[in-house]
């Protein structure tokens, strides 16, 4: 499988990342590049192979269901560029 | 007394307890040296101020008559990824520029509860994606060695934890965090003649650790010694139920049981690793290290490790995929850099993120969307999820046959900044390093010499899941035999 430029632009969109003509043409032989070699992967038999999800085998714990922090809006906000009345702010999405 | 930035930590332990020096002239000598070092770009934010509140703390613990803390006094720098409370934490990118964390990662804030300082920050491949340091935001760290053929080329101290490597080098440091997803500590400790060791996946808490892949990420500490590794890595590990894969088990006393012994201990050699295009002097060295560990009692064993081949692959699929998804994250309205874009929100995300992430990351981003996205799922990620799942077994079959493995831990020498630039010749840096962070196993890189351009190299042990104990021991005979006490003149 190879990757075009409207694929390399279908992904940048996805991905969020905006990108010039020149970027996306750079891309194309750069990503063919990688995922050809990646793909040397379909020549290993893997029938009947669980795909692996956790590398050291575990439990899933439960915590308590308790409030465990709160109280600490403005240090949450303190990052953010834009805040306003105490909420992060976006550029506007509804008319 | 020698030079106190020429101590391990286990001789600071020493001195600061018996009085021979006090824990503010560590602090004071560290805090000179890393003023003096900017040539080599290894600390992004220095914290003298740190350093020094924690000497006096110890000092005066001391002179009070109370017990010290495991790390009382002791000054270590912390790699970039680790959030620290109130202390820029940028990860190497410009999209966390001025990022003040309001909390403390549980690695460091182990290390603070033991009594230690912080020096200051440590520069590192952007997000850690990176085996050269050169995609740090912040310019390329700069490691102090030089090859002694009377150049001044600038050479990488390696990567991700690029800053780290340096600073022990350097002895701008007596020891540092970093961490690991596909050799980032090891690949980097050999570079630069240091130790560095990657726990079992899971030992150390990755909460407050800025994600790459969060399946593979794993703190460790690199430091002059195995001991120095063996100190810092038994306050670092532990139980946190702040990470929900965190291993809730008992910390092993590490330290106290080192032992150079290995009788009775099998060590394998895995065929698969003798690749083409390495150097002679590196497979010259990974005999003698076999013949190290033979005579410090082992017995070794030829072992295979069919889907070796398959390792770095299959890591360029599983690593880009997690980082892209631990990534959406940066998007311009939590934290971090914001590019308005041309209006709308959508147009806002994608601006910020242009300007924020460099070419490295953007190439994983792109990578790991493709592999995850509608139709290509299968063919790639859950393809790449089950080759892991017989590299796992390849080394369960490997420890039937022996307790510990041992390999080179680069396939080079450092390089030359700028002399790498092709990003698939990039990732074969870590072909002998990628397969143990794909089984979740402990590893380390332990200085073996020095090549013929006078740059260090470094042995790579490997061990079963959760025995770090052998994985030092065997490091430690080699330490003991290899002698290694080149460090690099001093030029900046």
């Amino acid at each position: 499988m190879s990757v075009s430029a409207e694929q390399v632009r279908h992904i940048a969109n996805l991905a969020r990342l905006a990108m010039s003509e020149e970027e996306i043409q750079r891309l194309v032989p750069e990503l063919n590049n990688i995922l050809g070699w990646v793909e040397q992967l379909a020549e290993v038999n893997t029938d009947g192979i669980e795909p692996l999800a956790t590398v050291v085998e575990q439990k899933l714990r439960l915590r308590e269901d308790t409030v465990t922090d709160g109280n600490c809006r403005d240090e949450v906000l303190a990052n953010a560029p834009v805040a306003e009345h105490g909420f992060f702010a976006v550029p506007k999405v509804i008319e | 007394m020698s030079e106190i930035t020429s101590l391990t930590i286990a001789e600071l332990q020493k001195g600061i307890r018996s009085g021979e020096f006090s824990a503010r002239e560590v602090a004071e000598s560290y805090n000179a040296a890393v003023a003096a070092a900017r040539a080599l770009n290894a600390y992004a934010v220095e914290t003298p101020d740190d350093a020094l509140a924690c000497a006096e703390a110890a000092d005066n613990a001391r002179a009070a008559g109370e017990d010290l803390a495991p790390l009382a006094g002791i000054p270590l720098g912390i790699k970039d990824l680790f959030a620290t409370r109130g202390v820029d934490t940028t990860a190497g990118s410009r999209i966390l520029k001025d990022f003040k964390p309001p909390y403390e990662s549980t690695v460091t804030a182990n290390l603070r509860k033991a009594g230690a300082g912080m020096l200051g920050k440590l520069n590192m491949d952007e997000f850690a994606m990176g085996s050269s340091n050169e995609t740090s935001a912040y310019g390329p760290v700069v490691s102090p060695w030089r090859r002694n053929n009377g150049s001044n080329a600038a050479i990488t101290p390696g990567g991700s934890s690029g800053g780290s490597a340096a600073a022990v080098a350097a002895r701008i440091a007596p020891g540092v965090t970093g961490t690991d997803t596909g050799g980032s500590i090891r690949q980097p400790a050999a570079f630069t003649g240091i130790t560095g060791i990657k726990p079992t996946y899971g030992r150390c808490s990755r909460w407050g650790i800025v994600s790459f892949a969060s399946s593979l990420d794993q703190a460790g500490p690199m430091a002059r010694t195995v001991r120095d590794c063996a100190i810092l890595m038994e306050t670092m590990a532990g139980f946190d139920p702040k990470d929900s894969t965190s291993l809730d088990l008992p910390v092993p006393k590490w330290e106290a049981e080192l032992s150079s012994n290995l009788k009775g201990k099998r060590v394998g050699v895995p065929k698969e690793y003798r690749i083409d295009g390495v150097p002679a002097e590196i497979n010259a060295l990974w005999d003698r290290g076999l013949d190290w560990l033979r005579d410090a009692g082992a017995e070794p064993v030829e072992i295979s490790l069919p889907h070796t081949k398959y390792a770095l692959p299959t890591y360029y699929i599983i690593a880009p995929a997690e980082a892209s998804s631990n990534l959406a994250r940066y998007d311009g309205v939590r934290y971090g850099l914001r590019v308005e874009g041309e209006g709308s929100l959508n147009a806002m995300y994608a601006a910020t993120r242009a300007e924020g992430f460099g070419a490295e990351v953007k190439r994983r981003i792109m990578i790991g969307t493709y592999v995850l996205s509608a139709g290509f799922y299968d063919a790639y990620f859950t393809k790449a999820q089950k080759v892991r799942a017989l590299i796992k077994r390849d080394f369960a079959h490997a420890f039937q046959q022996c307790d510990v493995i041992l390999t080179p831990t680069a396939p080079s020498a450092a390089f030359g900044i700028g002399e790498t630039t092709d990003p698939l010749a990039m990732y074969l840096n870590d072909v002998f390093a990628v397969p143990a962070s794909l089984a979740g196993l402990p590893a380390i890189s332990v200085p073996g010499g020095l090549d013929g351009q006078g740059l260090p190299l470094g042995l790579h042990l490997i061990g079963n899941e959760l025995d770090e104990q052998t994985v030092l021991n065997a490091g430690l005979a080699i330490e003991e035999r290899a002698a290694f006490t080149a460090r690099p003149e001093r030029w900046w």
